[in-house]
């Protein structure tokens, strides 16, 4: 593999972890806070769908934008009325907004736009414009630093630097502030959350939003940067991928980012070459792709270090009276 | 829950569920009208193609066929508190069981061929389970991740499979070749001409059905008959009391599993075997994503779970019938599915507690 490869392949990597990343920083943020989130693909799914549909209709991806971080917090929310408003189980509700959100971004597609199901594609201004970082022209010469700044980090549309972003923003809003501190405790051990005289309901319902607003970013980034409009079906299992990842970082943010950079790039070589070999041993593609479930299961199952949720995941809080 | 106490148990199985069905139909019908068909209409016409020939029921029957064995695997798994969403590599897997046994034993008579394909399906797709069930009980894996997991790399492995191995050469299409004639099911027509009954001899109904129902019927036995079922049930209402009681929690965990895989593999036996009669790469679609719905609304009880699996039947006809006359996508019906999970599954005290309380009231009375 030469080099100039290797930077093809680190660029897609670094756009197509960009969805993981903010699903996977929802998740973490959700299930820190004591709320299961197998949701994520269905918010993700209709982030997309709204993200394209208004987009097209505006003309301006930033609309849609909004509108698909306003549709993924419906959701979200609907998920907090189930499972901590109604006390449903958690897992089963997530389960349902998947369901929901795979039919009616086909029902509403079709009856908008007629194409079978997708939206119109998008250009021009519909679609995330992609970004140069200063200096990037200037750099793109130099030995290593070049490519390595022009080729793969500069050029990509705004949420790829904001999903970045997010990383540090949410390790210091977890361990470094007072609502992290409750959130993280209301994880932990509501009951000592509500003796200290805050509202579990209110924190979980803070965090579930949080996650709605990261999951609509992720689906906007799937349909309008990564591609260019939606189609049926289009997060294609990345919820999950993000669920995988935040369980491979033990709900950690720093580690979520290693983690969703390591499954980017399983896609991002899959994508690329059919067969590779290693060590004169074909792999097959479709292993590339049932790497990411396999190490999850993997790290789940205990044998290379240990998974451990957080501990009053799950189960929604019955206050003593 | 101190409001389920004070529902009776003939509401509980009955007015409970039956609310949180028509809560989801009433939502599809505004969904219906919101994208500017007649819900009344929507209604005759899923009616009418699913109920109204026998090819409808035909269609109907081969889908609830499905459900009944997605469902009651489910079901089998939630009476533990086991909650499975394995179901669809289950049954992929179970699909590559049936087809290995059909392609690769040359049977004499379909009878036969069923009976090695049911075992076939069934082990499959128990194996399959068996890892999720296994780290669950020895390693304290959660079982809905894993399986989730499971589905993603049972996909990719009938992948391989289909592309490397089952693909007959010079084919593009990644799928087995056909069964031999000697491994077709006798569908609903030809057993129903046999006394002389009419039925269409389109829909892929066959044999299979009667496989189904008789696995209701074998549930409820052993659920509420056996020792295992006893052991299962009491493991479900309260894991300490089970095992202060000498049941092993790790051994019922893994036991369901098997129990719950072989059942969502036995689906394969009338997909794959009965309609397909080749391995495609995309056997199961949904059927055991729905058989969560299925369960759910089923109470988890099997004569609840045909029920519910015939209902489901009813929608998938009907909602093909609906692409097919009307601008309404088939995906409508997974938006139903998903209100009736919603509902069934996740809001159950949304829905229980006013009814909890017309009763309260009714009682003070």
């Amino acid at each position: 593999m030469d080099f100039a490869i290797l930077v093809q392949v680190l660029e897609s990597t670094l756009r197509l972890a960009t969805p993981l990343l903010f699903a996977c920083l929802a998740g973490l943020i959700s299930e820190r806070a004591g709320v299961f989130d197998i949701g994520l693909e269905g918010k993700m799914l209709a982030g997309a769908f709204m993200a394209a549909a208004i987009a097209f209709v505006s003309g301006n991806v930033w609309i849609g934008v909004a509108a698909a971080v306003g549709v993924s917090v419906v959701m979200s929310l609907i998920h907090g009325v189930a499972s901590i408003t109604f006390r449903g189980n958690q897992l089963i509700s997530g389960v349902a907004i998947n369901f929901l959100a795979a039919g009616i971004t086909v029902v509403i597609a079709q009856n908008w736009f007629r194409q079978g199901g997708r939206t119109p594609s998008l250009s021009g201004d519909m679609r995330m414009q992609r970004i140069d970082l200063p200096f990037a022209e200037a750099l793109r010469d130099v030995p290593v630093l070049g490519p390595i700044y022009h080729g793969i980090l500069s050029g990509h549309g705004l949420l790829v630097y904001v999903g970045l972003l997010c990383v540090p923003l949410t390790w210091y809003m977890l361990f470094r502030t007072r609502f992290g501190l409750r959130l993280r405790a209301v994880g932990e051990n509501p009951a000592a959350v509500d003796t200290a005289g805050i509202s579990v309901i209110g924190m979980r319902y803070g965090a579930v939003a949080i996650c709605g607003v990261l999951c609509g970013l992720a689906g906007a980034y799937l349909s309008t940067g990564l591609s260019a409009g939606f189609v049926q079906d289009m997060s294609a299992g990345r919820g999950f991928i993000a669920l995988a990842a935040m369980i491979f970082a033990k709900w950690r943010p720093w580690h979520a980012l290693g983690a969703v950079w390591l499954f980017g790039l399983l896609e991002a070589v899959a994508n690329r070459f059919q067969n590779i070999e290693i060590l004169g041993l074909a792999v097959p593609v479709q292993a590339m792709q049932a790497l990411p479930y396999i190490l999850t299961v993997v790290i789940l199952a205990g044998f290379v270090g240990k998974a451990i949720p957080p501990r009053a995941g799950g189960s929604a809080y019955v206050k003593e009276h | 829950m101190s409001a389920a106490r004070r529902i009776p148990h003939w509401a509980d199985v009955t007015l409970v569920p039956l609310t949180s069905v028509v809560l989801a139909f009433l939502l599809s019908a505004v969904l219906i009208w919101a994208i500017g068909e007649s819900p009344w209409q929507a209604v005759k016409l899923m009616v009418e193609g699913a109920f109204g020939s026998s090819y409808g029921w035909g269609y109907t029957l081969y889908y609830a066929t499905n459900f009944i064995f997605t469902g009651l695997a489910v079901a089998v798994a939630f009476q533990a508190r086991l909650f499975n969403i394995g179901g669809e590599g289950q049954a992929l897997l179970g699909g590559l069981g049936v087809a290995l046994v059909c392609l690769y034993i040359p049977w004499p008579h379909w009878s036969l061929a069923l009976i090695a394909a049911t075992l076939g399906a069934a082990l499959f797709g128990a194996a399959w389970a068996l890892i999720p069930g296994y780290l669950q009980a020895r390693r304290g894996s959660h079982i809905v991740i894993t399986t989730i997991m499971f589905n993603f790399i049972a996909a990719s492995l009938l992948g391989y499979v289909l592309v490397n191995v089952l693909r007959p050469q010079g084919s593009q299409d990644p799928s087995s070749p056909r069964f031999p004639p000697e491994a077709h099911l006798p569908s609903l027509h030809d057993m129903l001409a046999v006394v002389g009954i009419p039925f269409s001899r389109v829909p892929p109904t066959n044999i299979s059905l009667f496989i189904a129902v008789a696995m209701c019927f074998a549930v409820w036995f052993m659920l509420w008959r056996t020792r295992l079922g006893y052991q299962i049930r009491a493991f479900g209402e309260s894991e300490p009391a089970a095992e202060y009681a000498g049941i092993s929690p790790a051994r019922i965990t893994i036991y369901v599993m098997l129990i719950s895989g072989a059942l969502a593999g036995l689906m394969a036996v009338n997909s794959v075997m009965g309609e397909q009669q080749r391995l495609v790469l995309n056997a199961v679609e949904g059927a055991g994503f729905i058989g969560i719905a299925v369960a759910l609304m089923g109470r988890n009880h099997p004569f609840g779970v045909f029920l519910a699996a015939i209902l489901f039947g009813f929608l998938y006809q009907g909602g093909a019938e609906l692409a097919l006359w009307t601008s309404i996508p088939r995906e409508l019906i997974v938006v139903i599915q998903a209100l009736v999970i919603l509902f069934t599954g996740a809001l159950d005290n949304m829905v229980r507690m006013p009814i909890a309380r017309l009763f309260a009231l009714r009682g003070a009375r």
